[in-house]
């Protein structure tokens, strides 16, 4: 190798299908598994969670509205991407200890999960709607529709393969999303970001703020226009505590799930899709 | 300045040059509905493990018809002993006979419910309307019936779960606490009750305090069914009752319907346990009648839609949006309409709008209409006459509303109907979804694809287009947003009462 300076990458937050600083100005340092400084990352406030929020919700029409067949293929898409950023991923989770067939291995599973909720987009209708045979002279038929923005704390110790297992099932279903990244391991999820935003992915689909949890938690439970949260880690009692009872004050759906092993069968279900959808029941009269 | 002669015309759904005129042309003789037959006790204790049992505190309170203002009944009121003995009982049942019996046994006594709620059921419908204030032909057209039939449809899925969810393996949760409101007593009782115990699960009910009548002739009811002791407990009391449900440590499920405000204390007071919960909260439907539909028959299902059960309905459709250049007909076509409506004696079969369930109620839409009065809407009330005693308000119409309006945004839970006009759909739309609320909507329209687009752009657990305020067992119904979490009805109904493993 050469003795040329390498230029290093300024990690930033992935917001509306940009990549803005933090408002804040504020950071803190990313380090490798031997405690080496490696990079900054943003330490995002409520202002920046309020702008992604804002970003969420305007994607989410244009985002719903996309055909069953249209969100499979950009999934997929997503999927196609990573399989070409290989070397990056490999690099960033070699530098936080991953070995290079634990970090191939870990790409595999982003990538296979990618393309499995691809498949779901446009099956998990037929299998969890239905037609109900209502004792009148009614058509009747229940639908599902997306809850709508959905705030993601994402797995503290899978940046790659647990971002992207909490992430795919819940726009697949049509949803757009807020996460905060891994907080120790932030690298490989604004790199995801990068991911997403040469795969169709239309901006504000996919947020992804970094930062402190602690800091940020109270917002993500409590804004009035988020619909749904989802957390897959164990909490401590006392954050499980706060993050319920925010959440009551606009009837957050929570989702919690204890998931620490992201290679298990049932980390990758429809019923992950399901869990952000909502029932529609539509009832018209028949006759002449 | 010329002297411009207003004309008046009114519309009657024939002929769109009379006004609609049932009165002069014939008078509605009385025809109540005997209540001689209906046995109502002095007073009711707790149903506890298969047993009528006296409240530790032995106090009652009383329950009020409030169609006359008198004294119905007393019911007990159980403290935190008696929450406690309720869910222990259930448990028991839980871990023994109710879980060792095979799930088509487990289903034959909810068709057992089911079928002696048909046989009962002229009773019951009477009952309905004495203790709740509602018109006897929707007791007993409406409630009664559906209620047996959501326990004849839950009793079939008590040995088929394992086909509702594939790939996974139900289980029951256990003990449910279950809290249910004023509005639809029994019904909510059974939409309630049949799929918790078709999955497999005991309950402890608790209906609200101002209608337990026929919770308790249903306690009495599963008795003679013959189901094992503790499977279903039902206990009487206000919110404190509630609250003890709700607080029990050894309770794996919450089932409450009422309002959104209350829906949020509870959601608030489970933080950070693993109880599941399903939530049944306030709605402010929207109907959006588009210039294209039937009118007549528009006007008809907006009638249904507001005034069935005084209003009393999460669902009802309270906000009528018009477009614009059909709007001042169907506003003389309302009000028109509103005059035929007879407001009086639940009993009475041609009584249309009963009493208002509750002196705090009557007093609570009361004020909303003020309110709307002050924030400067115009109302229009039909001229019919109203009972002296008891409750009851003559159905509302408020015009000239803006969608700020507190009358706009907030549940009234009366016979209320606010009309906001619009041009475009995609500004009816917007104007629908724009409350914290999303429980049902309203299309109408001739044309089958702006149901479609309509429909799916409402933000609405249900949808009625061309009807409203219709329910079936096997019609999944929830909210959106702030109207709620969770399903009740059909094969999605189910998931609230089961741990899919």
């Amino acid at each position: 190798m050469s003795d040329r300076i390498e230029v290093q990458k300024t990690y930033k937050t992935y917001v509306g299908g940009s990549f803005p600083r933090s408002e804040s100005g504020h950071y803190y340092k990313v380090f490798d598994s031997e405690g080496d400084f490696l990079a900054n990352a943003c330490r995002c406030t409520r202002k920046d969670f309020r702008d992604a929020v804002l970003a969420a919700r305007a994607a989410f029409k244009g985002w719903s509205s996309r055909t069953s067949y249209n969100k499979g293929q950009i999934l997929y898409r997503i999927g196609e991407m990573m399989e070409n950023r290989r070397d990056q991923f490999v690099k960033e989770l070699g530098q936080i200890g991953f070995t290079k067939e634990e970090a191939n291995a870990d790409i595999n599973a982003s990538i296979d999960r990618l393309i499995y909720y691809a498949g779901w987009t446009d099956k998990y209708q037929q299998v969890f709607g239905s037609v109900n045979p209502v004792a009148s002279a009614h058509f009747n038929f229940s639908i599902l529709e997306p809850t709508g923005v959905v705030s993601v704390l994402a797995p503290e110790n899978s940046p790659l393969l647990g971002l992207v297992s909490v992430i795919a099932p819940i726009i697949a279903g049509g949803n757009t999303c807020v996460v905060h990244a891994s907080e120790q391991y932030p690298l490989p999820s604004i790199s995801f970001a990068e991911v997403l935003n040469s795969s169709d992915v239309p901006g504000g689909v996919v947020n992804i703020l970094t930062g402190i949890r602690s800091e940020l938690v109270e917002h993500f439970s409590s804004h009035m226009d988020v619909n749904s949260i989802l957390y897959t880690d164990k909490l401590d009692k006392e954050t499980k505590i706060k993050i319920d009872e925010l959440s009551s004050n606009n009837i957050k759906r929570v989702v919690k799930k204890n998931i620490s092993d992201w290679y298990e069968t049932d980390s990758a279900s429809p019923y992950f899709v399901v869990d952000f959808q909502e029932t529609k029941t539509t009832w018209h009269p028949v006759g002449f | 300045m010329s002297e411009t002669k207003t004309k008046e015309t009114t519309y009657k759904p024939t002929s769109p040059n009379s006004k609609l005129d049932f009165a002069s042309l014939w008078e509605y003789s009385e025809a109540p509905e005997s209540s001689a037959n209906l046995e109502i006790k002095d007073k009711y204790d707790l149903f506890i493990g298969g047993k009528f049992v006296k409240p530790s505190k032995d106090r009652y309170f009383k329950s009020i018809n409030p169609s006359s203002n008198e004294e119905v009944t007393q019911f007990a009121e159980a403290t935190q002993k008696d929450v406690d003995k309720a869910v222990k009982a259930a448990r028991k049942a839980f871990k023994g006979e109710w879980s060792d019996l095979n799930p088509s046994s487990r289903g034959k006594y909810i068709y057992r419910i089911a079928r002696m709620l048909q046989e009962r059921a002229r009773e019951f419908a009477i009952a309905e309307s004495i203790d709740g204030g509602k018109p006897i032909r929707e007791s007993r057209d409406v409630d009664i019936p559906l209620a047996a039939a959501y326990f004849f449809y839950y009793a079939g899925w008590a040995d088929k779960l394992e086909y509702a969810f594939p790939g996974k393996k139900p289980e029951a949760l256990g003990v449910c606490g279950q809290i249910i409101p004023w509005n639809f007593p029994l019904l909510m009782l059974a939409w309630k009750i049949a799929p918790a115990l078709a999955c497999g699960n005991t309950v402890v009910l608790k209906p609200a305090e101002t209608t337990s009548l026929t919770a308790m002739m249903f306690a009495e009811l599963v008795k003679d069914a013959g189901l094992p002791d503790g499977v279903v407990n039902i206990v009487t009391g206000a919110g404190q009752t509630g609250a003890e449900i709700v607080n029990h440590k050894d309770i794996d499920k919450i089932a409450f319907t009422g309002s959104t405000n209350v829906g949020k204390i509870i959601q608030k007071s489970l933080a950070g346990t693993d109880k599941k919960y399903t939530l049944e909260l306030g709605g402010k439907g929207a109907l959006i009648l588009f210039e294209d539909a039937p009118i007549d028959q528009a006007v008809e299902g907006i009638i249904n839609a507001i005034y069935f059960n005084q209003g009393h309905v999460c669902c009802a459709g309270s906000r009528l949006l018009v477009q614009e250049n059909i709007a001042d007909k169907v506003i003389m076509k309302l009000k028109d309409r509103l005059e035929t409506l007879i407001v009086g004696d639940p009993l009475d079969k041609n009584t249309d709008i009963g009493a208002i369930n509750s002196k705090e109620q009557f007093d609570r839409v009361n004020s909303y209409l003020e309110l709307g009065v002050e924030e400067g809407a115009e109302v229009y009330q039909s001229k019919c006459s109203v009972p002296e005693n008891g409750y009851f308000i003559r159905p509302t119409l408020f015009t000239n509303v803006s969608q700020s309006n507190r009358v706009v945004q907030e549940e009234i839970f009366g016979p209320v109907l606010t009309v906001q006009s619009f041009r475009t759909a995609d500004e009816a739309i917007e104007k629908a979804n724009n409350t914290p609320f999303g429980l049902a909507g309203g299309v109408w329209t001739d044309k089958g694809s702006k149901i479609f687009k309509v429909g799916s752009a409402l933000r609405s657990g249900v949808v009625w287009a061309n009807t409203y305020n219709k329910f079936d067992p096997t019609s999944p119904f929830g909210g959106y947003k702030e109207s709620g979490v969770g399903r009740e009805g059909g094969l999605h109904g189910l998931s609230a009462y089961l741990n899919l493993k």
